[in-house]
């Protein structure tokens, strides 16, 4: 029971990385990007690569899938996100999902369709036996991480000069302009971030979650329901409801297999309904 | 209803809105319609897929009534595709061979579902809906996943069987049936659609699509116009559904999936939103080009096909017939 509760957390937590970039692009710049996943994929891609082609230490390999989803990430923001700002939610559902063809396809021409296979390094794996309960290693790395994580993003929201300007453009893009901060460089910057952590978030969860190049599909809807139902504007949101999701979704699927994702599917339905602004919105 | 909106100036016709619908068929629609006949004659060895183009026209008007008029974004809308394919393929496997009556016990009951699933769609922004859309879609496809017993799972439901149509017309191997009763039942459900889009009710979806906050102040329920569109348009997809369960004698469980409300959306913008026949002409390109590239190869398929939908929303609005209307209007103004 607490080793589950223990196993929902750290699932949880990986979400949270994975889906808090969504948060900020879908949240607060009110873009509707379903290709984020896709990110996430690529950097999972990365540090898969770089250990089994070039023999990376994996813990070397995540900056690396940090940093190359960062860097595609604002190459796109540039070139494509930008101009959808201002366009309506269709355009931009649409305009996403092509992306995610886009990038199904390729990475199943490169690496063909299969579960990519990975070792973790020996001192991640097996079990550590504290007061009578088994706890994966990995487990507690993810957790200890992701929590390393997010205070340091709470801290750059919330105290830094660049989270500052990043609160301003969001609020009134106008007005922040107007006051001299670059808006557009503002908003690349943080995009990259968040396709970053997306990045970082597939290399951390290849042992988790798997990785081949349905990723981004499979996924999308985990994505879309931590930032939906944690609503936005803040770090503590969609935490919570990822930590709220991994736990339900993998105490559903150990209590009651037979129904599968069905219990995630619903609790997501009951929750949209019960808050239409999410647990924390801003909105009221 | 009558004469006054058919005659419109040059610089009218280039907005659409200054257009009144009227219930007449132009020359155009009636060329259209042409088009299926003739395949049926000229091409005998495609009817298999022409039905199934039809099948699928069907579907992507239903999603155009909804999205295009409404300004509903779904990602469920396979859901009630594949409720109404269940429903006719269950019928058929459990003893009730009738294909008429099937068609329409799956448009009822795709309508009862689209009719709760459209409370919680009405309520809500753009983002919930396109959540709870899919959220939705995807429990269904869970359901009929687990539902084994039922459904077949993901072996799909084979041993559809169904009688001739009305006593005399039997499915034959070749697609002869299948195509014609597709085309019929989509002739005949198209006329109803097209003549609840001009009616007065198609024009306030309209109203509420352009500008949500102000219907209200002129007295228009907005929550039960789209209540009754979204139950319309799932009863509309139910058909369909059944029409392909019926056609094939097959119900997979991709009828449900998520893929297959992405590629209806893809075929609807890429033929153009809010005109009906943009559906219809998505719908026919899509299944055609699927038909091509995806026997060279399905990867190379799934790439191009998120290139244009690329290229569509960047530099082509309003899809393929969005981008004929505004040459048709050039080409009028040029000429005076």
């Amino acid at each position: 029971m607490l080793t589950l509760l223990f196993d929902g957390i750290a699932y949880g937590m990986l979400l949270f990385v994975l889906a808090v970039g969504l948060a900020v692009t879908l949240g607060l710049m009110n873009f509707v990007n379903l290709a984020h996943g896709a990110f996430a994929m690529l950097g999972g891609y990365v540090c898969v690569m770089m250990m089994t082609r070039l023999g990376v230490p994996f813990l070397a390999a995540l900056p690396a899938a940090f940093i190359s989803a960062a860097v595609v990430g604002v190459v796109l923001e540039r070139t494509l996100y930008q101009r959808l700002y201002k366009s309506s939610h269709l355009d931009q559902v649409l305009f996403s999902i092509g992306l995610v063809f886009m990038s199904i396809a390729i990475a199943t021409y490169f690496f063909g369709a299969s579960q990519q296979p990975m070792a973790l390094p020996p001192y991640l794996r097996g079990q550590v036996h504290f007061l009578g309960l088994d706890f994966g290693v990995y487990r507690i790395f993810l957790i200890v991480v992701v929590a390393a994580l997010t205070v340091a993003l709470q801290y750059i929201i919330e105290k830094t000069r660049f989270g500052s300007q990043v609160r301003a453009s969001v609020d009134n893009a106008t007005a922040a302009a107007g006051l001299g901060i670059n808006v557009n460089r503002v908003f690349a910057l943080t995009f990259a971030l968040g396709s970053g952590l997306a990045g970082l978030g597939g290399g951390l969860g290849i042992d988790v979650l798997g990785l081949d190049p349905t990723f981004p599909l499979k996924y999308m809807v985990y994505f879309l329901l931590v930032v939906s139902v944690g609503g936005t504007g803040t770090i503590k949101g969609p935490l919570v409801a990822a930590l709220i999701l991994g736990v339900f979704d993998v105490a559903g699927k150990y209590y009651l297999p037979q129904i599968g994702g069905f219990v995630i599917y619903a609790l997501m339905v009951v929750l949209l309904i019960l808050f239409p602004a999410g647990l924390y919105g801003r909105r009221t | 209803m009558t004469a006054p909106a058919t005659r419109v100036g040059a610089s009218e016709a280039a907005t659409t809105v200054g257009r009144l619908p009227d219930g007449r068929w132009s020359a155009l629609e009636i060329a259209f319609w042409v088009i299926p006949v003739a395949c049926f004659f000229l091409l005998p060895n495609y009817r298999v897929l022409g039905s199934q183009v039809l099948i699928t026209a069907l579907f992507a008007v239903s999603l155009d009534l909804i999205l295009g008029y409404a300004g509903i974004v779904s990602l469920g809308h396979a859901a009630f595709f594949g409720i109404g394919a269940y429903t006719a393929g269950l019928l058929a496997v459990h003893g009730w061979h009738e294909p008429l009556s099937g068609l329409a016990a799956a448009a009822v009951v795709a309508g009862i579902a689209g009719y709760a699933v459209s409370f919680l769609v009405v309520r809500g922004g753009d983002l919930t809906r396109l959540m709870v859309t899919l959220g939705i879609g995807l429990m269904l496809w869970e359901a009929a996943n687990k539902a084994h017993s039922i459904t077949g799972g993901v072996d799909g439901l084979s041993g559809v069987t169904i009688d001739p149509i009305l006593g005399l017309f039997r499915f034959d191997i070749g697609g002869r049936t299948a195509y014609l009763y597709a085309l019929v039942v989509v002739f005949v459900v198209f006329v109803v659609i097209r003549r609840v889009v001009n009616s007065p009710f198609g024009l306030s979806l309209r109203g509420v699509r352009e500008g949500g906050k102000r219907m209200p102040a002129i007295g228009a329920p907005v929550p039960r116009r789209l209540r009754t569109i979204f139950t319309f348009a799932a009863a509309v997809a139910g058909i369909a559904g059944a029409l392909l369960a019926q056609t094939t004698q097959f119900v997979g469980i991709d009828t449900l999936g998520f893929p297959r409300s992405a590629e209806l959306m893809i075929m609807l913008v890429m033929g153009g939103t809010g005109r009906l026949y943009g559906g219809l002409v998505g719908a026919a390109i899509f299944m055609i080009a699927q038909d091509y590239l995806s026997g060279i190869d399905p990867v190379y398929w799934q790439f191009w096909i998120g290139f244009f939908l690329i290229v569509i929303v960047l530099f082509a609005h309003g899809g393929i017939l969005g981008g004929l209307d505004a040459l048709r209007a050039r080409l009028r103004g040029r000429k005076p």
